[in-house]
């Protein structure tokens, strides 16, 4: 059996454009005043054609409209991307099929069309839950205007998710709290919760760099609202089964648990990655960064894709420990060490010592001391 | 060959700052010795770092012709000599191979402690002295006021003091006229065999050792057989020259002249500063007295911040040392910090200049361990054991007790600061040997323990006294005092370099600090790490780091796994800049800022 089946293959298709920029995104995410969609249509089609030739046979678990904005693409062009997954491939019975959509009563009222076309889950950004943190954030909508959006969704798909940011500015940890709570009074089966990370190259990080971005809480109080997220949110029967990921049991992202058990996933789309085993080697795949650049690529050259890299199986290895280990179920240690091609790093016993990992039924898994330091168990292991 | 009645050889005595080697530059720009095209400031300091620090470090010569109001033309020799206290050695030699001295005061100042220093060494070698009052310029001078300290603080009469401003001009032909008219011709014979004092030496990467002379007796020409009467080498000399500051070749140089030669000379430690050079063939009868070797009083172990780079650090170590002979190494190890050098120096400045030298003109990045000074042990079998190492230190019970060397300081500050200097003097297990006032300034002098003043001595008394204090020391002789080996433990780790020697009473207190020091600098682990400093096994200080509480990435998806397996990859790369002490990494930067001494 070839590795990647233990994690999966699915498909992500990245729409570069939102309405406005926010000021902490680093995503690759662009403005443009108009845009083409048949254009763009006939790129994604001729795209999914290219790599659905190259993985005949495969059955499809997952499909995942990324961004940038996807509640930004007509239904029409959704439908017609799906339309040529259903040609493409065999689907899971079970196929996940995500679209991120921003919570505005514009986007909802493409929802429907979005569920016609194969849609089954949304993923929604809320990022806060009250107005004056929505602006700080650069968002366009209002707490009212976003609840709203929600309850169509529910309506519409089976499966709804949201996001929210913490440890934002002037935040302090009883209150991320009581916003929390009010969030699991309404959460459906899935919450992402992210702290907030400030980034070079977005407005944020020049702020943080001149010192105008002020009242950010301390490491300390981060750490605490950490701790606060994870109890409450396990109260309320949503555990966290990834470091920022929160699901009742069943309900988990089956995308991103792709990337995170180290399966394959093709990126089409602007700066999309991929991961794709052909001939029994494991290719990293990326594609243009800009749109246009992109687009043009595909028009011309009749393929988006930048020349591959083929991962040695003891990188695959560390990048499958990276991933894996985010993930509340880590690691199986055989398929680890196979991919290294030696024992696992004798460091695993010093971190056990300390409480951060522990190793269970031939697992090796983060423990919730370890969880939050997890880059330094990474380090301590892998380097 | 120049008559006798026409040379005049002086050297300048100044403090940093005063304006020395501008006044040099004055006068060689004023007789025209260098083409105004030529010259740049400061031309005898021909180090980058001289330069940059304003101070002199080897002993240089200049040859001007100055055509003098009499009508006649004078060769004035100029013996640049270096102001600071680590290099007194160099000055007493130099000051042997002149016969007048000017004194350079900044008229706004007054006489600093490096400048009385070097004026009694002056006053030593039966120099006529010059008072020359400098920035007379500026507003704030006070000539009156300063002639009055320089006859107060020196003992000599400075009515007759030129005044001057070596920045705009003014003032420097009558230091001319004055060099002429008020210092002494130089003496000696002609038709004696060669009698010549070895002022310096230097490597020249060219020509090779080059030696720096004073002619007493005799006449010396290119081709002559000489000898080195204390080594008892024989040379032929290859190049004569005098340095007008560049070379320019010479037939001979005679009785009273300053000049250089070269002589297939391999290394500068061949030659004995203050040997007496006569020919093979005619030697002179009795020898020059000749000068004490300098001893290095301060030690600190330098350690390549890249292993890698040892074997360089070595071959520039070996280079250095062929043009300083008074800067000592031998190979060290430590558990810390791999492979590297212990250096011995004639003081702070020493160790500065040497390690700037080594970081710039050899590109290497060092770390300075913690400076120390040679205790005396005093073994229980009887047996005194020279102590240059903290981390050499043997177990206690075979030592009877400890000495350390101790130093007379001598500090001049404007009253105002004065309880300042007397509380760091004193803070600092400083006896006071004397006080005394002259006008608004004072002199302070202690008898000092040199490894409190080797650790932030300086630096803290230009803190407390915003820089008005000077400073000047001497060895003064060994005395036993309660010393003890502070060990710093990381993690119950015993981290060798940064081992030092300490009184008791001042171990709690220095202990703390380089404790708190370490807790910034060591970044937090996977779990938390006691810092500890201790006195044999017992623990005087102790600060804790805090484990790591969060650190992880809040987002990694598909699209990030390559740019975060990057970071962890740079991560390993900055690895190999730590050092590891048991399950602790330390950055190179700890051991630096640890040690650091100017904070």
């Amino acid at each position: 059996m070839e590795d990647w089946r233990n994690g999966g293959f699915g498909l992500y298709l990245h729409w570069p454009f939102c309405q406005a920029k926010c000021p902490y995104c680093d995503f690759n995410s662009h403005v443009a005043s108009a845009i083409d969609q048949r254009r763009w249509q006939s790129a994604y089609l001729t795209e999914i054609r290219r790599v659905a030739a190259l993985t005949k046979g495969r059955v499809l678990n997952s499909v995942f409209f990324g961004g940038g904005t996807p509640s930004m693409m007509d239904p029409e062009l959704v439908q017609a991307i799906l339309d040529e997954v259903r040609q493409q491939w065999v689907l899971a019975n079970d196929i996940e099929i995500t679209l991120e959509a921003n919570p505005t009563s514009v986007e909802a009222s493409r929802f429907r069309g979005y569920s016609a076309a194969g849609v089954n889950r949304v993923s929604m950004g809320f990022q806060a839950l009250n107005d004056a943190d929505l602006r700080a954030l650069g968002r366009l909508h209002s707490v009212e205007e976003a609840k709203a959006a929600f309850n169509v969704a529910r309506e519409t798909f089976d499966r709804v998710s949201f996001d929210l940011i913490y440890a934002r500015q002037k935040q302090t940890v009883e209150a991320w709290r009581l916003e929390l709570r009010e969030a699991l009074d309404f959460a459906a089966d899935h919450l992402s919760l992210y702290q907030l990370t400030i980034e070079q190259g977005t407005a944020f990080g020049d702020r943080y760099n001149r010192g105008t971005l002020r009242d950010l809480p301390d490491d300390d109080a981060a750490a605490d609202m950490y701790f606060v997220t994870q109890d409450e949110c396990e109260r309320a029967g949503l555990p966290a089964y990834e470091i920022s990921n929160h699901a009742h049991r069943g309900n988990e992202s089956r995308h991103n648990l792709i990337y995170w058990r180290y399966g394959d996933y093709i990126g089409i789309g602007p700066g999309a990655h991929g991961r794709l085993t052909l001939n029994g080697q494991k290719h990293a795949t990326e594609t243009p960064l800009g749109p246009t650049q992109w687009l043009m690529q595909v028009e011309q050259a009749g393929h988006g894709e930048l020349p591959t890299t083929v991962i040695p199986a003891a990188e695959q290895a560390t990048e499958m420990m990276m991933m894996g280990l985010r993930l509340r179920e880590g690691i199986d240690i055989a398929r680890y060490e196979t991919l290294l091609g030696a024992p696992i790093s004798t460091k695993v016993s010093d971190m056990e010592a300390l409480g951060f990992v522990k190793t269970e039924t031939g697992r090796l898994i983060v423990t919730d001391k370890g969880r939050p330091v997890l880059n330094g168990i990474l380090r301590e292991i892998l380097t | 060959m120049t008559d006798l009645k026409n040379i005049r050889n002086f050297s300048i005595v100044a403090h940093i700052d005063h304006g020395k080697s501008t006044l040099a530059d004055r006068l060689i720009q004023l007789t025209g010795t260098v083409a105004e095209r030529d010259m740049k400031a400061q031309m005898l300091d021909s180090m980058d770092i001289e330069r940059e620090r304003g101070i002199t470090i080897k002993a240089n010569s200049v040859r001007i012709e100055y055509p003098a109001q009499d009508g006649q033309t004078y060769i004035l020799n100029l013996i640049d000599t270096p102001g600071h206290v680590d290099f007194a050695y160099e000055v007493s030699r130099s000051m042997r191979a002149v016969e007048g001295s000017l004194l350079v005061v900044d008229a706004t100042q007054g006489v600093e402690a490096q400048t009385l220093a070097n004026v009694y060494q002056a006053i030593d070698a039966d120099h006529e002295i010059v008072p020359v009052l400098n920035k007379i310029d500026l507003p704030a001078s006070e000539p009156e006021q300063v002639k009055a300290n320089i006859e107060d603080v020196i003992g000599i009469d400075a009515s007759e003091s030129i005044e001057i401003s070596a920045k705009t001009g003014l003032g420097i032909p009558d230091v001319l006229e004055a060099i002429v008219k008020r210092l002494p011709a130089p003496t000696g014979d002609r038709d004696k065999p060669l009698k010549a004092m070895l002022v310096d030496s230097w490597y020249d990467s060219y020509l090779g050792v080059v030696v720096l002379i004073r002619v007493m007796d005799g006449v010396i020409k290119k081709g002559d057989k000489i000898k080195m009467m204390k080594t008892g080498a024989a040379y032929g000399v290859d190049k004569l020259s005098v340095l007008k500051p560049q070379m320019v070749d010479i037939a001979e140089l005679g009785p009273g002249e300053i000049g250089i030669f070269t002589a297939s000379i391999k290394q500068v430690r061949d030659t004995k500063v203050g040997d007496t050079i006569t020919h093979e063939k005619k030697p002179c009868a009795e020898a020059l007295p000749g000068f004490k070797p300098s001893i290095p009083v301060v030690f600190c172990g330098l350690f390549p911040v890249d292993a890698a780079d040892f074997e360089d650090l070595r071959t520039a170590i070996e280079k250095l040392s062929l043009n300083d002979a008074s800067f000592s190494s031998e190979m060290e190890t430590s558990a810390a910090l791999g492979f590297g050098f212990r250096c011995g120096f004639l003081g702070l400045l020493h160790l500065e200049v040497i390690r700037d030298r080594l970081e710039r003109e050899y590109d290497i990045d060092l770390i300075t361990t913690a400076p120390s000074v040679i205790y005396k042990l005093h073994m229980k079998d009887g047996s005194v054991e020279d102590l240059h190492n903290p981390a050499d230190m043997p177990d206690l019970t075979y030592v009877d007790h400890i000495e350390e060397p101790r130093i007379k300081a001598t500090i001049m500050v404007p009253d105002d600061y004065l309880g300042d200097v007397l509380k760091l003097c004193q803070d600092r297990r400083g006896i006071q040997m004397d006080l005394t006032y002259a006008g608004s300034r004072a002199m302070v002098v202690y008898d000092l323990p040199l490894n409190e003043v080797v650790f932030d001595f300086y630096d803290r008394l230009k803190s407390v006294t915003k820089g008005y204090a000077s400073f000047d020391y001497q060895m003064i002789g060994y005395r036993e005092d309660n010393l003890v080996k502070m060990q710093i433990l990381v993690n119950d780790e015993p981290v060798d370099a940064l081992s030092t020697m300490v009184h008791r009473e001042r171990a709690e207190s220095r202990g703390r600090a380089m404790c708190e020091k370490l807790k910034d600098l060591i970044p937090r682990h996977m779990f938390k790490i006691p810092i500890q400093a201790a006195i044999g096994g017992k623990v005087i200080a102790r600060e804790t780091l805090a484990a790591l509480r969060k650190d992880v990435t809040a987002k990694c998806y598909g699209g990030d796994a390559t740019r975060k397996k990057k970071l962890l990859e740079k991560q390993k790369a900055g690895k190999k800049k730590m050092r590891q002490f048991g399950k602790v990494e330390i950055p190179q930067e700890a051991f630096i800022n640890a040690l650091k001494m100017d904070d």
